[in-house]
């Protein structure tokens, strides 16, 4: 199926769930509701119209800063700030982030059976950053989710066994939040530097 | 605990790592034991994290290269590949089909040098240290090759948004061939040690079974998914570059356990071999290389200061001599090596220090706040790593930086199975289990 | 008699200085990149060998010399520190990599930036990763540390780190 035709048929079976869709550069991408997101994926496994196998990747993008990075000065005395015009040219732009939500938790899955792959993406806010697990329908999820709590401190229900991954107990804040300064350090021994 | 014969057992603990000397890589993997079979595994990784997602939202898009490298350092050349072309779906533009070739050559040698590790490595681990020695020489070949293409061994940062660094260097194919020829002479080698030797055999096959339905559920991909039977390879199903252009194999296994892999991974090799032959037979011609002699040639640092003192007359029209890092970048080179496109690749050095045009859009693309600005969006691009499917999935906010780069790690969805694998062998399959995994820990940690 | 004794002492001291460092034992502690090249230098194409230090050991307990090769994470610094403890006197440590020796380009939240600031250094070798020349060549420096340790019966305090101006 093409990028095109797999959205119309995601959107075709849930018409309520699905919030938005584009296939910016070829990529199919729905934008879903946190509620049904269980139900989506097992349609999305299941269904012989999508036989979606794999779940390739299962990440976060926090984009609390989109587009709020200041412009540079282009010396730091001048103060001339640099803005240059759009770059390359984009025919058909890509609408935007998914929400004005803080985070989206972006899926991405693969068919081998039918060699299609769709990228679902799910807005969340940081109050209730909490979603459904995925590990009852892909065991794969379990680290991934793991780690999307340990780097955004996005929580899974019906997880079972959420705690760091990559990170170490002691260490406090998900590094992978736009708030977090990236040398932050928190050693367990020796100075902080 | 009573095992029948009225005699107690006791469930035993066992913490491996992560500092292990059979453990190429650093993991801990705490094993609970009922004498010696494993009953329950816990795995613990991030002993390496790096922070390379993070990082690279701190650089700019050519700048988060050099961190690419270290993901799967035993095969940088695929990391800087995917890295590279999932800029490229973004900025929507292509590279020249000589540069894709180059690109097909130099990641399919990363993959024989990764694939030799492993199986060098795990056969080292079962004792058989010869066949270790025998292929880190081999991969010492290709790593010449690489080093004469890239400068570098191993952390290479050879591909850019929009091209390669460089063109292929003089008398590579001959030296190509030498080298595949004594990797063949190794692999034949390790066959005639490996493949039928009894001890090898034995601890190998029928340890770490997994079926396919189950190594698709966990997400796992490349050689390990193969050796299962599912013949799902990205250069095949999903092919990118020239991929769909070559011939080749994608051999599968049928029991999905340790010696399958081994299997697996040795034909692979031979497959890698015959796609660099075939690229290197179809490879369109890359420019004539002239000879530096003629052409009065100054070394471009003395060109920029006659140009500084007014002498534009006397270094008009003449070209630089490149710094001998550069080799195979010059204005001949370009058009074939790098997109056709001056918002992202930088200029030929002749141009950046010969005129004024060269010179802008060299500082346009260097000079911190400047550089490659793709539009708004997101993508994702898979290519096949040497462990799997490697993603790159990028979101950019049309900032010199990238908003977000996330990277599909290939051994993360095996690491995550492994308890799946370990559970209900021998405490002594652990090292043949892993070893096969070939666990990267950059690339697993990152 | 009294110089004859300190010359003769002095003369076994050196002995064993001599002895000490074409026997040295490493444990190698690998975590990363850097151990693709220190596995090249250990193979036969490069060959450490040829300086008698062809032998790894992987108990820090046999071993002399603690060769810290690849990025040192904040989760990792704690068990690399145990090792260390666990080694007997006399012991050396090799800081393999840029990484070890302050970071590298690792600049951030997740990383130690050089492990001298966990535990004392006695050669560096920077690179990123060095290239086995490099590693012969920060081989043979120890070796010469090692001697002059037992030629001046004094082990010369490791280095200080240099201060950061920024
Ligand atoms: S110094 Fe470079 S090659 Fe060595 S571990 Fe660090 S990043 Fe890797």
């Amino acid at each position: 199926m093409t990028a095109a035709d797999l959205i119309q048929a995601v959107r075709g079976r849930f018409p309520d769930a699905v919030i938005g869709s584009h296939d910016y550069r070829g990529d199919a991408t729905v934008i879903i509701h946190s509620p049904p997101l269980l139900e989506v994926a097992r349609t999305l496994k299941q269904d012989p119209a999508f036989r979606m196998n794999f779940l390739m990747d299962l990440t976060a993008v926090d984009y609390s800063a989109f587009g709020k990075k200041p412009d540079r000065a282009f010396f730091a005395s001048s103060g001339v700030p640099v803005r240059p015009p759009p770059q390359i040219p984009d025919p058909e732009p890509w609408p935007g982030p998914p929400s004005p939500a803080r985070f989206a938790l972006v899926y991405h899955f693969f068919s081998s059976l039918r060699k299609h792959r769709i990228r679902m993406e799910v807005p969340v806010e940081e109050q209730e950053a909490e979603l459904d697990s995925l590990t009852s329908l892909w065991p794969g999820a379990d680290w991934l989710e793991r780690e999307v709590w340990d780097m955004f401190g996005i929580r899974f229900r019906g997880h079972g066994n959420l705690k760091r991954i990559l990170m170490y107990e002691e260490f406090s804040g998900h590094p992978l939040r736009k708030d977090y300064p990236v040398n932050k350090r928190q050693p367990l021994l020796g100075p902080v530097n | 605990m009573d095992n029948g014969a009225g005699l107690q057992t006791r469930e035993m603990l066992l913490n491996v790592g992560p500092a292990h000397p059979a453990m190429h890589g650093i993991i801990r993997i705490v094993t609970k034991l009922d004498g010696e079979r494993v009953t329950d595994v816990d795995v613990e990784i991030g002993y390496l994290h790096r922070g390379f997602e993070k990082m690279s939202e701190t650089v700019d898009y050519n700048g988060v290269i050099p961190y690419t490298d270290r993901l799967n350092y035993v095969s940088p050349l695929i990391n800087n590949m995917g890295y590279c072309m999932a800029v490229e779906k973004l900025l929507g533009i292509s590279v020249p089909e000589r540069c894709h070739y180059i690109r097909v050559i130099v990641s399919e040698i990363s993959r024989i040098t990764d694939h030799l590790t492993c199986v060098g490595a795990s056969a080292m681990e079962l004792g058989a240290f010869t066949v270790f020695l025998y292929m880190i020489k081999a991969r010492e070949y290709l790593w010449e090759l690489v080093e004469m293409v890239t400068g570098a061994r191993l952390t290479v940062s050879y591909c850019r948004v929009g091209g390669v660094k460089g063109d292929l260097p003089e008398g590579f194919a001959a030296r190509c061939k030498f080298a595949l020829q004594e990797t063949r002479k190794v692999l034949a080698e390790s066959h005639a040690l490996l493949t039928r030797n009894r001890i090898f055999v034995d601890r190998m096959s029928g340890t770490g079974t997994i079926s396919a339905e189950d190594a698709i559920s966990y997400g796992i991909t490349g050689p390990f998914l193969r050796a299962t039977g599912a013949a799902y390879d990205v250069r095949k199903d999903c092919p990118y570059s020239v991929y769909d252009r070559l011939d080749f194999d994608v051999p599968v296994g049928t029991r999905g356990d340790n010696y399958d892999r081994y299997l697996v991974r040795m034909e692979e090799m031979e497959q890698s071999m015959r796609i660099i032959e075939l690229a290197l037979r179809d490879i369109p011609p890359g420019p004539v290389q002239t000879n530096p002699e003629t052409g009065r040639p100054i070394p471009a640092a003395e060109m920029v200061d006659e140009g500084k003192v007014g002498n534009i007359v006397a270094i008009a029209g003449v070209r630089a001599v490149t710094d001998p890092t550069l080799e195979g970048s010059g204005k001949p080179h370009h058009p074939a090596i790098a997109a056709d496109e001056k918002r992202v690749f930088l200029p030929s050095k002749e141009d950046t220090y010969g005129n004024i045009e060269g010179l802008m859009q060299h500082f346009k693309l260097v000079m911190h706040g400047h550089g490659i600005r793709p539009p708004k969006g997101e993508v994702y691009f898979p290519v096949e790593g040497a462990n799997g499917e490697l993603g790159f999935y990028i979101v950019s906010d049309g900032a010199d930086k990238p908003y977000r780069v996330r990277v599909r790690p290939p051994c993360f969805a095996i690491m995550s199975a492994l308890p799946k694998l370990l559970i209900g062998d021998l405490v002594a399959d652990l090292i043949p289990t892993f070893g096969s995994v070939n666990m990267i820990g950059g690339e697993l940690d990152r | 008699m009294h110089a004859q004794a300190g010359f003769l002492t002095s003369r076994i001291e050196e002995a064993i200085g001599w002895a000490r460092k074409y026997s040295i034992f490493q444990y190698p502690f690998v975590t990363a990149c850097c151990g693709m090249e220190y596995m090249a230098t250990a193979c036969s194409h490069y060959d450490v060998d040829r300086f008698g230090a062809g032998l790894p050991r992987f108990s820090p307990r046999q071993a002399d010399v603690l060769f810290v090769v690849g990025t040192i994470s904040h989760k990792m610094a704690p068990i690399l520190k145990r090792i260390y403890d666990q080694m007997a006197e006399p012991k050396w440590v090799v800081s393999f990599g840029v990484c070890t020796c302050t970071g590298g380009f690792y600049d951030n939240y997740a990383t130690v930036m050089g492990i001298d600031t966990i535990m004392p250094v006695d050669v560096y070798i920077p690179g990123c990763p060095p290239r086995p020349e490099y590693v012969l060549d920060g081989l043979v420096k120890l070796q010469a540390k090692i001697q002059k340790q037992h030629t001046t019966g004094e082990r010369p305090a490791p280095e200080p780190r240099p201060e950061c101006t920024t």
